[in-house]
């Protein structure tokens, strides 16, 4: 079946199904649907980072004409949930309330007011006069755990917590062989801690969601989601209504990145319109979005690693203190997958990972693209370029000597699960050579002299990284998919499965069409509907083309039997063994019929039925992807400015269902990186409120500070995968940064082990190094 | 009392948007995204609401405009272009449309009515533009999914589509 040759729509450069409505602006993102006459609900939320609230008085705004509900946390029900997206029992603390007496960041939920109109709502809110108790706040995870420090999480009911009273989320320990003893027979070890900062994802979609009561009764919901089926659960968890009262729909989005695997709305819409029985709107404005959206984990991250005189890893220590903020969404898991998705890189008997998980009065982290793969992987590909360069040896060749390949296991997948133990895992498909070959011819170099203007301090110079990434979380991710024929031979293809704009629509129909040997247009796809789609986790965990394709693929497959035995029928006596050929069931006699022709019989033949197949898929396997970014900079001197001039990231992603799309991944996801490594940075002030919660001031990278991204596709055909599918969609995230941090090295000999690289930072670093 | 609060009773403009007039009463703080979403125009989006992404660009008078930071009183008496009205006798797609898919430049797409619109604007200016020249043209429009290059293809080949057009109508 994965004969490339052989295949008609997967592989193929295909229009995305939904693209036709995306350029014409069709109303299909959740604000364009809101009914008419909803109440729009605003949140008050705290100014200050760290507060008992004292009291809440609400007549004021209740009096507004137009307002017409006001709630705090005496008015709703308390029940202690994770924000977190996540299987149950979610690996993740039960920490969060829906509304709490305590704040814990700037932009805490305070109270609520609903009214007819968002500027009723607004007035509302500024009319609430609430007392507050300011309680002392703590940013950094080191400072967080120290003793004394202020006790965040001093509730009693909150389930999960490592140790609330050290305000530790969470902890994670695991060790293969036995690192100390790899280092006392190590001949050299090396140690150095990086750091890594709150950046967000910044979806052009900001959150949003409505819920209304249906004609019998039932909560809709619809939001820009990417977890459909847990916002289901987790919602009628928290207001205490049966599951199946409730429906979640998600249309478009506009954007996740993992931002969207969070539960940061729809309990609370959810339960102003089970109060109210109104339709109710709600959305994170810009700004809002900074504050109380989520964020990827802040790290320090320390390696340590003992070598044989030849180069040879013989044991290799990683400790990461990790900043949660105020609550602990994904708190244990992202920090775990920064253990686990980096430290398996590198060969070595002897592993040890240790996480310390902190709560902070600054905003939430959470699930973001690479889902804490970015901050181990800027420890990791830095500490090896530096380890090179003091042994003196070619850095790449000082990777291959060490790196994992074909064949291997990986120790750390079997002891580092999601929130608990894992799966053995052995990789049977590496491309990671050929990702190097391509990246780097990609990225010759330009020659250190740029301008050739003596004045003019630039230097340029080449970095590279390498990395390793997940497909799917083994043991977890399960995802159905059903398909009905309907009597033209087109199919109904109704997945759980959330297209993020990632393209996953299209690219579950290419592989529903080319089993049913029928064309893209001939899969009407619908998604992400709890009422009407099988279940699906989600999108998340780079999961979706492999988990969800392979029940695709298997429910096609059981979907083209049934149509076959049609077509046996048909044939009579001489069908023989049948053959199906691109659309076409082929009795030995050579006689052919089309899956169409089949389609419409199986309504108005003899034996009439509708034929639709259901199937479902859980994975306990994790094939990694493999990629390798080569990157050119250029340093002004005298600014400190970092320039990226060429950048190329190649990688063995298994197979491309749809190369165009695959491309676009690999290229956001790189720019995503650079905007990581140079220029996304939120900064606080002292007392913890954000300074710059503007895309004027949080700087995203736009079409000018870019160059064209390089994206290089290598297909190794992994076994386990639906066409030979791993996965593509965070993995280039990975490794930007080091790329950068080792390119920037090269051209200065300044190491900089704190990101981001603003010319700030690296004009001080120049500086200091007296370049 | 902000501008936005006070109530100012009858103001009414007159617009027109992709070739429909309206006449329209409009509150004094109301702004022209907030005016097109009421109208039923929602290919215009809230992306930050400061002037600072370009989800919400439109061509109003035939300039791309952040249709966040202009108020619904200045634009009485004006024309205003949205990626709805964009289809040739709304139906025919516009090159620039046909490419953006064509190339994939969209993801999750809630950028690309806005980039559409710009680069429409950017090509009557500039029919034949670069690379280069084209990332500064949309340096305004923020995507997140697509790191840019495909936008950038998507525009190139419009600008080429366009430019046959224009060939094949002088013949
Ligand atoms: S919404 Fe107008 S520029 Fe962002
Ligand atoms: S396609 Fe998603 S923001 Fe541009």
């Amino acid at each position: 079946m994965t004969n490339k040759a052989d295949l008609r729509v997967v592989s193929r450069r295909l229009p995305k199904v939904d693209a036709g409505a995306i350029v014409k602006g069709a109303p299909h993102y959740t604000l364009d649907m809101v009914p008419a006459g909803a109440l729009y609900a605003k949140v008050l939320r705290s100014p200050h980072a760290h507060a008992r609230i004292k009291s809440i008085e609400c007549d004021r705004a209740m009096d507004v004409p137009g307002v017409m509900l006001v709630l705090t946390h005496e008015d709703v029900p308390r029940v202690p949930f994770t924000t977190a997206g996540q299987n149950f029992p979610e690996p993740s603390p039960y920490d969060t309330v829906m509304l709490d007496n305590k704040v814990r960041l700037v932009g805490d939920r305070v109270a609520v007011v609903v009214a007819t109109d968002e500027l009723t709502a607004e007035r509302g809110c500024k009319l609430l006069e609430v007392d507050y108790e300011v309680l002392p706040v703590v940013m950094d995870a080191r400072d967080a755990i120290r003793e004394g420090a202020p006790i965040i999480h001093d509730e009693t009911d909150s389930q999960g917590i490592h140790d609330a009273g050290s305000n530790l989320a969470a902890r994670v320990e695991v060790e293969v062989g036995d690192v100390e003893k790899g280092f006392s027979q190590a001949d050299q070890v090396f140690e150095h801690t990086y750091s890594v900062h709150y950046v967000q994802h910044v979806t052009m979609e900001p959150h949003v969601c409505f819920s209304y009561l249906d004609s019998s009764n039932r909560l809709v919901i619809v939001t820009a989601t990417q977890v459909p089926f847990h916002v289901r659960r987790i919602v009628a968890r928290v207001n205490q209504v049966p599951i199946s009262r409730i429906r979640v729909i998600k249309p478009r989005i506009g954007g996740g990145f993992g931002g969207k695997q969070e539960i940061i709305l729809e309990d609370l819409c959810a339960h102003l319109t089970l109060r109210t029985g109104k339709p109710v709107v709600m959305e994170l404005k810009r700004d809002e979005e900074f504050y109380c959206g989520r964020t990827r984990h802040p790290q320090y991250v320390t390696f340590k690693t003992g070598l044989t005189r030849d180069g040879t890893i013989i044991a290799n220590e990683m400790r990461v203190m990790a900043n949660t903020g105020a609550y602990g969404s994904h708190g244990l898991t992202v920090p775990s997958n920064t253990g686990s998705k980096s430290l398996p890189l590198y060969k070595s008997p002897n592993l040890r990972y240790v996480a310390d998980v902190a709560y902070t009065n600054l905003p939430v982290a959470g699930a973001m693209r690479g889902y804490g793969a970015p901050q181990g992987y800027f420890g990791l590909e830095s500490h090896m370029d530096e380890i090179a360069h003091s042994l003196g040896m070619d850095p790449l060749e000082f990777r291959r000597k060490n790196l994992v390949k074909q064949g291997d296991t990986d120790p750390i997948a079997a002891k580092l699960g999601e929130g608990k133990e894992g799966f053995e895992r052995t990789i049977r498909t590496c491309g990671l050579d050929e990702c190097i070959e391509l990246a780097s011819r990609a990225v010759p170099g330009s020659g250190d002299t740029p301008s050739g203007i003596p004045y003019d301090r630039k230097k340029r110079a080449v970095g590279f990284a390498v990395c390793m990434h997940g497909t799917g979380i083994p043991g977890d991710d399960m995802a159905g998919a059903t398909i009905k024929v309907n009597e033209d031979g087109s199919f109904n293809l109704l997945i759980g499965a959330t297209d993020l704009g990632t393209g996953s629509d299209t690219v579950l129909a290419q592989m529903a069409a080319e089993v049913l040997g029928v064309g893209l247009e001939d899969i009407i796809v619908y998604s992400s509907d709890t009422d009407s789609t099988p279940f699906d986790v989600g999108a998340y965990g780079s999961s979706t083309t492999y988990v969800s394709g392979t029940a695709v693929v298997q429910a096609a497959e059981k979907v083209r039997e049934r149509l076959k035995e049609v077509a046996l029928e048909l044939m009579g006596d001489d069908a023989g063994d049948m053959g199906f050929d691109h659309g076409f069931f082929v009795s030995s006699s050579g006689r052919r019929i089309h899956v169409k022709e089949a389609a419409l019989k199986s309504f108005y033949g003899e034996d009439k039925q509708q034929i639709a197949e259901s199937a479902s898929f859980m994975t306990v396997d994790c094939p990694p992807p493999f990629c390798a970014c080569f990157v050119e900079v250029e340093i002004d001197l005298d600014t400190g400015r970092v320039r990226v001039i060429d950048i190329a990231s190649a990688v063995d992603l298994g197979r491309a269902i749809n190369p165009t799309l695959a491309e676009g991944q690999i290229v956001g996801s790189v720019a995503m990186g650079i905007g990581y490594a140079l220029s996304e940075e939120m900064t606080f002030s002292d007392s913890g409120k954000m300074l710059n919660a503007s895309l004027m001031d949080y700087k995203v990278p736009a079409s000018v500070d870019l160059p064209d991204i390089k994206a290089f596709l290598v297909e190794t055909d992994e076994p386990s995968g639906p066409f030979g599918v791993k996965s593509v969609g965070e993995i280039c995230v990975d490794n930007v940064a080091p790329a950068i941090a080792n390119a920037i090295y090269n051209a200065t000999g300044v190491r900089l082990r704190q990101l981001p690289f603003t010319p700030e930072r690296v004009l001080n670093a120049l500086k200091e190094a007296g370049v | 009392m902000p501008l936005h609060e006070r109530q100012v009773p009858d103001l009414k403009i007159k617009i027109s948007v992709n070739d429909r007039a309206f006449d329209v009463e409009i509150s004094a703080g109301e702004t022209l995204l907030d005016l097109l979403r009421r109208l039923g125009f929602k290919s215009v989006k809230h992306g930050c609401d400061t002037g600072n992404c370009g989800a919400c660009t439109v061509l109003l008078d035939g300039r791309p405009v952040a249709s966040c930071l202009i108020l619904a009183p200045q634009v009485d008496g004006s024309t205003i272009l949205t990626v709805e009205g964009l289809a040739i006798c709304g139906k025919q797609l516009h090159p620039v449309q046909e490419a953006f898919i064509e190339t994939g430049a969209p993801q999750c797409g809630f950028c690309t009515p806005g980039m559409i619109m710009t680069a429409v604007s950017l090509l009557s200016e500039n029919p034949d533009p670069t690379r280069d020249e084209i990332r500064h043209g949309i340096a305004g429009n923020i995507c997140r999914c697509s790191g840019y290059v495909k936008v950038v293809d998507a525009i190139e080949s419009a600008a080429k589509k366009l430019c046959d057009r224009d060939a094949g109508h002088d013949e």
